[in-house]
């Protein structure tokens, strides 16, 4: 009994000792504002960032010199600012952005020419074939971007089977843009209102036309019409840079395909008025 | 007990409907359409432009590489376009049509039936012919041949095996080519041996077609090397390393090439191929294609031209039936359905599959069960539920260890899945995520 207890007392003791001089040894010294930092991060986790997790955006937070390339999208600029002082820094105040999808082609804008019943991926899909539609390059409609989205900010539209970003949710976390195996969504400024090309379609006008009865042919109209030189046409695709945007949709008239989208960030009704006419496929 | 593959492997039902129609020659397309990415590797440039007249065999599209092959006229007429169309997945890709005009043939091809057998060319010359000739693996898989018969220099083949497994259900080309072309399969393969350096052919045939087996058999008896390998019948039996093991008891080690055994694999529609090529000057211009299904009023093997379109095969066929669901190219295992019957025949269609409504579609997708049946079946002894799981969730790392990128893409597993779980599907894009995050590492 007692030879027991004192075995059992010397080992606690060589052991309490060795944990103290290892811990001593080995003894890191954190730089108490990364748990600060991440204190303010909303602990989503969501990888928006480009870091993986919060806690890693802290510490890239603590050792950049300067805060123009980080953003938290889901903190936005509140948080950056809160951020900013605690290193002694200053955060440039940074557009807001939103997801963008970049393809219109419901069922009665493109005819469904197949009827798919594998398994229930984009991925899946675009590497099997072209898609229910012939159009190569839009929306496969199996939803890969709204299941990556951590905050429910995408939702497939059961009647378009086409993904319907809410502006209210969608913080830009870029989860959705990684997912898309055919690389339809953008991030796009939050602009008033945003004008944008729905369609991702790189092939010549005359097959885009067939696929697609409102897909973009490339013929340069817009671009011509712009006052200020933002759109260019790129592989039979017409692209509006948003930095140079005026929002002044000189363009959105002369698009013979009407490919050419304005949405308003303040009525949300017209996000999907083409879109909710469509038939049921 | 006869050879077969040591691990896994199923035995579905084999529907060789058309087992005993002889290779029937169709009428010559009006139009044909030749897709310059026919094969694997880099599509083939194009060197004909619109309004040129061409002849059956004239070369239209250059390999433009190593891996790359090269693409003759398969009619003489008029090049009436060269433009982007859809293939039979309805992906776009640069296409020649030509007009056919008569049936004039390029003068250096031989087209008289007599059997050559004297092989003049040297080895080296008889690859540059194979190269010339476009001709690429016609099992399916339309890896350029003359490739495959240059492996890398540290390897030395050691024997050649001829597939003629057509393990696939319903699919009798190779057979049907067999009964009626044994002895141009035979000197084929000698054409190959010499050019690989090799003194023994091993021709595995499955045992559900036991006339194939008798005819080559007999013939055999007249060429040097060539031995018949009965196999007992089970799929995939036609993958590489599955008939190098089921014939040399030699298992291929992972991500090794299956050169590394001393076997060179080749199908017997390639075998037959360059026998064409190589003793009558004719390069691969037309193949023999199964067109079947339970419910098709003509089925049959059928020799057509390169580039004639699927529908116009299917209505030699007898048209599609009415309770058509599913149309799949190549075999129901390794063959995928097709969304755009308005696409030519390329080089790697072996068979035209059509489905009633009652075999078309997938059981309904239930959760995994954990019955391992998948772990049975699979050919390459992996854990298809875990890796589909895998690429599912995005974990490529882990799904690399776990050897992902060999699998066969067989379908064996979700042949066997009493789930409906599709796994291949999974595996598949999990498959290609590893294999591009391979080669960006090995740039890097
Ligand atoms: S053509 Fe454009 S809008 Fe139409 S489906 Fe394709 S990408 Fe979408
Ligand atoms: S936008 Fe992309 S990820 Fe989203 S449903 Fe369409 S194809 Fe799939
Ligand atoms: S498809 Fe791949 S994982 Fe499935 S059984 Fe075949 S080799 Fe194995
Ligand atoms: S066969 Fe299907 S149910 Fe059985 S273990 Fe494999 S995936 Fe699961």
């Amino acid at each position: 009994m007692v030879t027991s207890i004192i075995i059992l007392s010397i080992i606690g003791l060589v052991s309490a000792t060795l944990l103290y001089v290892i811990s001593r040894k080995f003894h890191v010294e954190e730089d108490s504002r990364i748990d600060e930092i991440e204190s303010i991060l909303p602990g989503a986790n969501c990888g928006g960032c480009g870091f993986a997790g919060c806690r890693n955006f802290a510490e890239q937070c603590v050792k950049a010199t300067s805060l123009d390339n980080l953003l938290c999208p889901v903190g936005g600029n509140a948080v950056m600012q809160k951020i900013a002082p605690i290193l002694g820094m200053q955060a440039v105040e940074q557009a807001p952005r939103i997801a963008v999808v970049r393809c219109n082609g419901s069922c009665e804008n493109r005819p469904q020419t197949s009827h798919y019943e594998g398994a229930h991926s984009c991925a899946v899909v675009a590497a099997l074939y072209s898609g229910e539609s012939n159009c190569n390059y839009g929306c496969l409609g199996e939803g890969d971007c709204a299941a990556a989205c951590d905050f429910g900010g995408i939702t497939m539209d059961p009647i378009t089977r086409l993904p319907y970003v809410d502006p209210n949710i969608c913080i830009a976390c870029g989860s959705c843009v990684k997912a898309c195996p055919r690389n339809i969504i953008e991030l796009r400024k939050r602009q008033e209102p945003r004008v944008f090309v729905a369609c991702n379609n790189r092939d010549k006008g005359i097959i885009a036309r067939k696929v697609c009865s409102i897909a973009c042919i490339g013929c340069g109209k817009c671009a011509k019409s712009c006052p200020n030189g933002a759109i260019t046409i790129t592989d039979n695709l017409a692209y509006i840079d948003d930095s140079l945007c005026l929002s002044c949709q000189a363009c959105v008239a002369g698009c013979p395909t009407h490919a050419i989208h304005v949405v308003n960030e303040s009525a949300k009704e017209n996000i999907s008025i083409n879109e909710k006419e469509s038939a049921i496929c | 007990m006869l050879k077969t593959f040591r691990i896994g492997g199923i035995h579905p039902n084999e529907h060789k409907l058309t087992a005993h129609c002889p290779v029937t020659p169709v009428a010559i397309p009006k139009q044909v359409s030749i897709m310059l990415n026919q094969h694997i590797g880099a599509p083939a440039n194009c060197i004909v432009k619109k309004g040129d007249t061409v002849k059956v065999g004239t070369l239209i599209a250059e390999a433009s590489g190593f891996v790359s092959a090269n693409i003759h006229s398969p009619v003489s007429g008029t090049v009436s376009k060269v433009d982007k169309t859809a293939n039979a997945f309805g992906l776009y890709a640069t296409t020649i049509v030509i007009d056919t005009e008569g049936d004039e043939w390029e003068e250096t091809i031989d087209r008289s039936p007599e059997l050559k057998e004297e092989i003049t060319l040297s080895p080296q010359e008889i690859i540059q012919k194979i190269a010339q000739a476009g001709i690429v693996g016609l099992g399916g898989a339309t890896f350029p041949t003359h490739v495959k018969l240059t492996p890398p220099k540290e390897f030395k083949p050691t024997v050649l095996i001829v597939n003629a497994t057509e393990c696939e259900p319903y699919l009798t080309d190779d057979h049907a080519l067999m009964l009626e072309s044994p002895d141009q399969i035979l000197v084929g393969c000698r054409i190959l041996m010499k050019a690989i350096g090799v003194e023994q052919t091993y021709i595995g045939i499955e045992n559900n077609k036991p006339d194939a087996i008798a005819l080559l058999e007999q013939h055999a008896a007249r060429y040097l090397g060539i031995t018949i390998v009965p196999l007992r019948t089970r799929y995939p039996q036609g993958g590489e390393k599955q008939l190098i093991d089921a014939i040399l008891h030699k298992q291929v080690a992972n991500g090794a090439l299956p050169v590394s055994t001393g076997a060179i694999v080749q199908n017997v529609g390639t075998a037959f191929a360059v026998y064409e090529a190589i003793q009558k000057n004719k390069p691969l211009v037309d193949r023999v294609v199964t067109v079947t299904g339970d419910h098709i009023a003509k089925p049959g093997n059928y020799r057509v031209r390169l580039g004639m379109s699927m529908r116009e095969l299917i209505d030699i066929a007898g048209g599609l039936p009415q309770d058509c669901a599913k149309v799949i190219l190549g075999g129901p295992m390794m063959g995928k359905a097709v969304s755009n019957l308005d696409s030519p025949i390329g080089k790697g269609c072996s068979g035209i599959l059509i489905l009633d409504e009652e075999h078309a579609h997938r059981g309904a997708i239930n959760p995994c069960i954990r019955c391992g049946k998948c772990v049975e079946a699979c050919p390459m002894g992996l854990e298809p539920f875990l890796l589909a799981k895998l690429s599912e969730n995005h974990l490529y790392d882990r799904a690399e260890k776990e050897l992902i990128t060999s699998c066969l893409e067989c379908g064996c597993c979700a042949y066997s899945c009493p789930s409906n779980r599709p796994i291949l599907d999974f595996i598949r894009i999990g498959k290609n995520a590893v294999n591009r995050i391979i080669r960006s590492r090995k740039q890097s």
